[in-house]
């Protein structure tokens, strides 16, 4: 494992309180695999994997768990230090963080120069073979960020985290602004990448397509918890938790011959003041009172294979044939209108 | 969910301006420095309101003593808490009752700038083409001219009164608002709930007024603000540099009188610092009200 | 089944500031966000707008909604061009036409209440006041908002984006118009509550007999609501026909790109490289003859001397292509 993440718990000091954005989320990630970050907004993912690289907003703080890269326990101080080159992050808005005033390729330099203590004709040479993975041709590094279109910034941005050969891929929603044909293009690239360098990559996405097309591993996250996590195919084709079968119902999918898309009542909680219990239960269509009560977190670092954070997961062959059927949700629908 | 037999309207009908106003006006209470400067020009109103309560004495008449000469440069006592004049006036009646005068001054050339800079700011936004260009144009002419100057000079074709003054400043002040109200607008304009009341047929002066005018209010507020401590002290330098109605009283006028009969190297403080420090105080809580509407427009301004 | 809104040859262009090489020698660049469009909708179709950014969807939402006056050709609705429209008629026509848009968010005006907000539409149509808040009601019933008094006097900012997208449908459906048209209504909604409205919205349909316009880039989702898709490339219709029929046998090579390059939720999902090269060429500047053709697999010579037009391939289906 690459990196593993135990129990991590991050709090935002608000006006309104302490939102704890991330309340105990458990997961690894194998050496050389792809895993995606999937959930909703304000799951926590995005959150999570900030946390990780040490850039969190001011308000803020780790307020507990642990995280292990390459077998070192990394605090946030330590990470932003060292890691730097090792955990490569590129953030949701990395389309839109280039310096319009500078070329592309001059930003590209710089960051191999000034971080990463090459010559100036060693950082060329080697913006040019980052274009190159990227799929960039190299006559782009003197064009300016405005003239790049959407896809072509995106690929700008990764060939930036790209450049000081990182172990570990960060990537916030990389694909989410993108048009459906660029989407895949990057998608291709990004396993293209996997392969070349054996990177290891951490995907956020709230898109399940997205995750099932490229990602080795999934882990689910609801209300700042993981809830589920395993291989991509047991996941989507075998979920094992209430709300991964809800947010599969809610998915469309364009080859199915099903034309019903069933929505999951209610909607997330306020986790400035979460219920007790597990989160999803409000919402939960198979919720028993000791949902309410006790929760079934992930232990053990996430390193099962295939682990849900749910009550009934013996049983969860029966529900997920339940979930199949849209009156289940219905019937839970009715509690609350989202 | 029961059905109600009668349904209820409900208590608000959420007009937007009234909300805005309400705004508005609670600002100073969160707000400590706004809620100083409210203070100070609560304080200012009230003295302007009682001059003739606060200082019984009239202001320009010529006081001798009781043997008969002129009381000029008394110093300060219980008869005349800050003295007279070189020309035995009563310097605290002066100062009481130039309060009205720079409250006059200042409100008004407010009002003046709001209005029109707001107006100007609406229709060039959002109507466009050439009535923007026009108004734009005139915008830039008046923002070209040099102020003090310019006040003087339309003041000594007008007539050397304080309304000519406050015309002059508002004059040249409007501009500035209306550019930035304008540009407001024309981001305003392009918002989906704009879109939302003209697919829903809403004429374009009911969106004006309804939808945009409330969101740049603020705006309006914060340039009226400034406005007050700009015309204040225009005011008081046109009469200070004695191109303004000598009859008048007003703390510029204090000023003037003091310098060319050489208060200060006499000494006399009790002439000249009085009045500037109730310049001083009337432009900073302007200023400090103008920063309060600043923050309510821009929230982002204030710190987390 | 009588035709709703008829679009014959629109044309849209915005001009682009212009350089002065290019005021000097008499050039008007523009970019052409639509470039020839001709389609009817039916009363009571719902029709899918698919394409990707740039190909000038948002446009014709706006056009079919006399929000933007084309640059040239014409859109009639219930037989009326609307470029005649003024007065009390253009107001009637905004009764019988509304809009859904992208972002709940930004939709309503913040400071006012939702009851203010819904109720708007019938203040702009001169409706009496009495009415009012039993038309809201309505409105709000069939957006399955159910407890009116709990939504009437909060503010936008109080509500999920679910339960404030489903307080825009209600705004829009308050006049009881008869035709909608949705702008990428869900996309900036989370996952779990899309479907609740999409639901909604396919409901509203079948209970008022609306008709619709869907636009948006997202293939899945269309499926869900529209029975009939077109397919747009750079402001042109390069696919229209059932959207069955699109999305399991489309004839189109960008078209058959596009359905390619959808992920679906299915880990053994097919992972062959695209049909389709390099990208999107500048809107000021398209190729000649097929726009697509730069990109095109198959293309031919006869792509870049003659742009195809858009002609009937099968029963409802047309195509704009030279292949066959």
């Amino acid at each position: 494992m690459i990196l593993e993440v135990d129990g991590l718990q991050i709090h935002y000091s608000t006006r309104a309180g302490v939102v704890r954005a991330v309340d105990g989320a458990s997961f690894a990630v194998p050496e050389g695999r792809i895993v995606g970050l999937v959930g909703e907004s304000g799951c926590g993912k995005t959150t999570a994997v900030r946390a990780i690289m040490g850039v969190l907003a001011e308000n803020g703080r780790r307020a507990g768990g642990r995280v292990v890269f390459k077998g070192q326990a990394i605090d946030e101080v330590a990470t932003r230090k060292l890691l730097w080159r090792d955990i490569a992050y590129v953030p949701q808005s990395a389309m839109s963080s280039l310096d319009p005033v500078y070329t592309v390729g001059a930003q590209l330099v710089e960051v191999l120069t000034k971080r990463g203590n090459a010559s100036r004709r060693a950082a060329r040479t080697r913006a040019a073979e980052l274009f190159d993975l990227v799929g960039l041709s190299e006559s782009r590094l003197s064009d300016y960020p405005h003239q790049f279109s959407g896809g072509m910034r995106q690929r700008a941005a990764i060939a930036m985290a790209l450049a000081l050969k990182p172990s570990l891929l960060l990537a916030d929603e990389p694909v989410t602004a993108l048009d459906v044909i660029v989407q895949r293009q990057i998608l291709d690239m990004l396993r293209a990448l996997q392969q070349r360098l054996g990177l290891s990559m951490v995907l956020v996405t709230h898109d399940i397509s997205v995750v099932a097309y490229l990602c080795d591993d999934v882990v689910v996250m609801y209300a700042g918890q993981v809830i589920e996590s395993g291989p991509v195919r047991e996941v989507l084709a075998r979920p094992r938790h209430p709300y991964t079968m809800g947010l599969r119902n809610a998915f469309p999918d364009l080859m199915s011959d099903a034309l019903e898309l069933v929505p999951i009542g209610g909607s997330p909680p306020d986790l400035s003041d979460p219920p007790p219990g597990c989160r999803f239960a409000p919402r939960c269509p198979f919720v028993l009172a000791a949902c309410t009560t006790s929760a079934a977190l992930i232990a053990d670092g996430g390193k099962q294979t295939h682990a849900s954070a749910c009550l009934r997961d013996d049983e969860a062959d029966s529900l997920r044939k339940a979930a199949m059927d849209p009156a289940t949700w219905q019937r839970s629908s009715n509690f609350a209108m989202s | 969910m029961a059905e109600r037999a009668e349904p209820v309207l409900p208590t608000r009908t959420g007009w937007p301006l009234l909300l805005v106003l309400r705004r508005m006006a609670a600002m100073p209470l969160r707000d400590p420095f706004a809620f100083t400067g409210l203070l100070i020009y609560v304080l200012f109103v009230l003295v302007a309101l009682f001059a003739d309560q606060l200082a019984p004495l009239d202001p320009l008449e010529i006081l001798f003593t009781k043997a008969g000469k002129l009381a000029a440069n008394v110093a300060p006592s219980a008869d005349f808490p800050l003295g007279t004049t070189n020309l035995g006036r009563d310097i605290y009646a002066q100062l009481v009752h130039g309060t009205r005068s720079a409250l006059a001054v200042g409100l008004s050339a407010a009002i003046i700038v709001a209005i029109v800079g707001t107006v100007v700011g609406l229709v060039a936004g959002y109507f466009g083409g050439m009535a923007d260009a026009v108004l734009m144009r005139i915008a830039d002419m008046a923002l070209s001219l040099p102020f003090l100057p310019f006040v003087i000079v339309l003041t000594g074709f007008l007539g050397a009164s304080t309304s000519n003054i406050v015309f002059a400043v508002a004059l040249l002040l409007w501009p500035n608002s209306a550019r930035v109200i304008r540009s407001q607008v024309l981001t305003l304009r392009e918002r989906a709930y704009v879109e939302a009341a003209r697919v829903t047929g809403a004429s374009s002066w009911r969106i004006l007024f309804v939808h945009i005018a409330p969101n740049i209010l603020p705006l309006s507020f914060v340039y009226a603000a400034i406005a007050i401590g700009w015309a204040i002290i225009t005011e008081a330098s046109v009469n200070f540099l004695g191109f303004g109605d000598s009859t008048s009283v007003s703390w510029g006028m204090m000023l003037q009188d003091a310098f060319s009969s050489q208060a200060l190297s006499r000494g006399q403080y009790a002439w000249f610092v009085p009045p500037g420090v109730c310049i001083i105080l009337v432009v900073v809580a302007g200023f400090f009200i103008s920063r309060g509407y600043e923050e309510v427009f821009m929230p982002r301004l204030r710190g987390r | 089944m009588a035709t709703l809104v008829e679009l014959r040859d629109v044309v849209k262009h915005f001009p682009v500031a212009r350089s002065l090489g290019e005021v000097v020698r008499g050039e008007h660049p523009a970019v052409r966000a639509l470039d020839g469009v001709s389609f009817d909708v039916g009363s009571g179709d719902a029709v899918a707008i698919v394409g990707e950014s740039g190909c000038g969807k948002t446009t014709l939402g706006r056009l079919m909604l006399k929000l933007v006056e084309p640059t040239t050709g014409s859109i009639a609705f219930d037989g009326a061009a609307l470029a005649n429209l003024a007065g009390a008629d253009l107001r009637g026509f905004r009764r019988q036409a509304q809009l859904v848009f992208q972002n709940p968010f930004d939709a309503l005006n913040p400071r006012f209440t939702i009851y203010r907000a819904v109720a708007e539409p019938l203040l702009n149509a001169g409706i009496d006041r009495a009415e009012h808040m039993d038309r809201v009601a309505a409105a709000f019933r069939r957006v399955h908002l159910p407890d009116l008094d709990r939504y009437l006097d909060k503010y936008p900012h109080q509500l999920s984006g679910g339960q404030l997208q489903r307080v825009v449908l209600a705004r829009a459906l308050v006049l009881a118009p008869r035709f909608l048209v949705a702008d990428e209504p869900v996309s900036m909604l989370d996952v779990s509550v899309r479907a609740g409205i999409l639901t909604l919205m396919r409901e509203v349909r079948d209970a008022m007999g609306l008709s619709a316009i869907y636009i948006s880039h997202d293939l899945a989702l269309v499926r869900y609501l529209c029975e009939r898709t077109l397919v747009m490339y750079l402001g042109r219709i390069v696919e229209d026909g059932p959207t069955e029929e699109i999305v399991r046998r489309p004839r189109h090579p960008y078209t058959k790109a596009l359905v390619a390059a959808v992920p679906v939720p299915d880990a053994d999902q097919s992972r062959q490289p695209l049909p389709i090269k390099g990208n999107v060429p500048d809107a000021r500047e398209p190729p000649s003859g097929c726009s697509f053709r730069d990109r095109c697999p198959y293309a031919m010579s006869r792509c870049a001397e003659e742009t195809p037009p858009l002609r009937a391939i099968g029963d409802g289906h047309r195509m704009a292509c030279h292949l066959d």
